[in-house]
């Protein structure tokens, strides 16, 4: 009862921070400027700013609008610099599940060989260290060198940015799991294998869907600044394009499309990691 | 003659590094035996090594010297035969009451099907008085019930011996003196050899057939070996009335507050490592207040 009434209340500020916001943002580029006779021949060279005294900022009703216009035609496609922003979207989404995905291929397995081998762990330190804190779109000029590819070397970016953080919580999560649970695998004889997929996986979930969720977040952030980069395709070129082409109304659009892309991926890690958490 | 030396600890030794190099001697040339179907249990301070016995006999741990032989195999690792019941329970969180005794029963019987081994399960989770929590979590039961499961799950799998280390020491008294009696029914009609560690001198008096008696650490010895002069057959609430049970509770008292810290600078002129002595605490018929009860050391 209490909690629901907690959130009926923040729904109400948070929307009434979004109308102050949309007034203020409204009121703000609305005003009228200076404006200054001039030659009709002149005129038809300036710009609204200069002729009507109409800011350059977009208003949040054109932005409204451009949404709409987009929402009603997600996937059209007039040419390689005119695409629907649903099909940027999904080119974008599409390298960063498959770099996710060939991350995970890599990350859990040789996490595991850290978190057992007090060995490798150490061994192995030395190259985590150095790697984890290099930019991902340090290693661009060198996968475009070596892979000639932009669109693969975009998803070998997001690979190697999506690894760091899987590599080292899988690492943890294996290397703590509580001793008390390996001797009690240990005093029944079980295996190995099964021992790793029976005890030390369902223990180290949590950590490792931790480490899997902060690599989403990295990888959706990352992916915007490599297709800036390599162009062609995707959100990143979109945004980079539209900011070409002069339209702030695209390019705030964009963002929003982005943040909401983000907080879904993000949620839906949240919601494997609910599922395989366990209280103690 | 091989039930007699059903385990067979014979002269083990175990070092750990100590802190700043050179090496610390929990304990060493240590010799005892548990005889089939005996309830034995062990007694000592902290750091007198209990648990590293406890831990050689599962085979979680490796003597650095001696051997620990168990019906007439000697333990190079921990094995399906000899069940742990852990102090802190140990139950795997993510599984059920009956997921965690079923981990147990299959893998003791890899090739039973999976009703087999929910049926064997939920037998012996019945047999703690368990029926009914099958499908809840670890998380959701009290710390006497995690208890209950950890002695399903090492019961379930039906070992040659069952270890247990202080594994009612995290409860309350009351359900204490509730699983004791627990164990103990189970214990006598199956006949199962125990090896518990305590350091509970009632718990001790109340469960065990013998009572082995450890120095204090570092270099911890067998002192003695106290044979239980109460009847087999015993009931809780009428032990202190029998004419032994002072004497026992004494005798076991008087180890703890002194004889542990001493009997190293004093041990008899007769003491061999390889047979410590046995005494049986007698006492007189009669009751006498506590405290002045009669203590005759065989």
């Amino acid at each position: 009862m209490r909690e629901s009434n907690l959130g009926f209340r923040a729904g109400v500020v948070s929307i009434a921070i979004l109308l102050i916001f949309g007034l203020a943002w409204h009121l703000a580029v609305s005003g009228t400027g200076q404006t200054q006779a001039m030659d009709p021949e002149y005129a038809k060279l300036m710009g609204q700013t200069a002729t009507q005294g109409k800011s350059a900022m977009p208003g949040p009703i054109d932005v409204l609008k451009t949404i709409w216009g987009h929402l009603k035609e997600p996937f059209y496609d007039r040419g390689p610099n005119d695409k629907g922003i649903g099909i940027q979207l999904a080119y974008s989404i599409g390298r960063v599940l498959i770099g996710y995905t060939l991350a995970i291929l890599v990350a859990l397995p040789l996490g595991f060989v850290i978190g057992m081998s007090p060995l490798m762990s150490r061994a192995l330190d030395p190259f985590i260290q150095v790697m984890k804190p290099v930019s991902p779109l340090a290693w661009m000029p060198l996968a475009l060198y070596t892979i000639k590819d932009s669109s693969i070397s975009s998803i070998f970016v997001i690979f190697i940015c999506s690894l760091w953080p899987m590599l080292i919580n899988t690492a943890f999560g294996v290397a703590s799991v509580r001793k008390e649970w390996i001797n009690v695998a240990r005093t029944l004889e079980v295996g190995n294998l099964r021992r790793a997929f029976t005890v030390i996986l369902p223990a180290a979930a949590p950590t490792i869907v931790t480490g899997m969720r902060i690599s989403i977040g990295i990888a959706w952030l990352v992916i915007v600044a490599a297709e800036m980069l390599v162009g062609g395709t995707g959100i990143g070129y979109f945004v980079w394009n539209e900011w070409n082409n002069l339209s702030i109304t695209n390019v705030i659009t964009s963002i929003l499309v982005i943040g909401l892309v983000g907080m879904l991926l993000d949620q839906a890690l949240a919601r494997v990691g609910r599922a395989v958490s366990f209280p103690e | 003659m091989s039930d007699e030396k059903f385990i067979s600890i014979e002269g083990i030794s175990r070092h750990f590094d100590a802190p700043g190099g050179g090496k610390t001697t929990v304990f060493e040339d240590v010799w005892f035996r548990i005889a089939k179907g005996e309830f034995v249990c062990m007694i000592g301070h902290s750091g007198c090594g209990k648990t590293t016995v406890l831990n050689i006999l599962s085979g979680l741990d490796l003597p650095d010297g001696g051997v620990a032989i168990v019906d007439e195999k000697a333990i190079e690792g921990p094995s399906l035969d000899r069940a742990v019941i852990f102090q802190s329970h140990a139950l795997l969180p993510w599984r059920t009451v009956l997921g965690n005794v079923a981990y147990a029963v299959s893998s003791k019987w890899r090739g039973w099907a999976k009703a087999k081994v929910e049926e064997h399960a939920k037998g012996f989770i019945e047999k703690v008085g368990l029926k009914g929590s099958e499908g809840k979590r670890p998380a959701q039961l009290s710390g006497g019930m995690k208890q209950r499961v950890g002695i399903a799950r090492a019961l379930s799998i039906e070992p040659k011996i069952l270890l247990m280390d202080e594994p009612f020491s995290a409860l309350d008294a009351l359900t204490r003196g509730t699983l004791q009696d627990e164990v103990r029914r189970i214990c006598l009609e199956t006949g199962q050899t125990v090896f518990m560690i305590t350091h509970d001198v009632d718990e001790a008096i109340y469960l065990a057939d013998k009572i082995v008696l450890m120095t204090n650490g570092p270099e911890a010895m067998v002192a003695e070996i106290v044979e239980n002069p109460l009847p087999k057959e015993r009931d809780r609430n009428l032990i202190h009335k029998h004419p032994s049970y002072y004497a026992i509770r004494n005798h076991l008292i008087d180890f703890l507050v002194t004889r542990s810290k001493t009997f190293k600078s004093e041990v008899p002129a007769d003491y061999d490592r390889r047979k410590p002595p046995v005494v049986r605490p007698q006492g007189q018929p009669q009751p006498v207040p506590p405290g002045e009860a009669g203590r005759k050391v065989a």
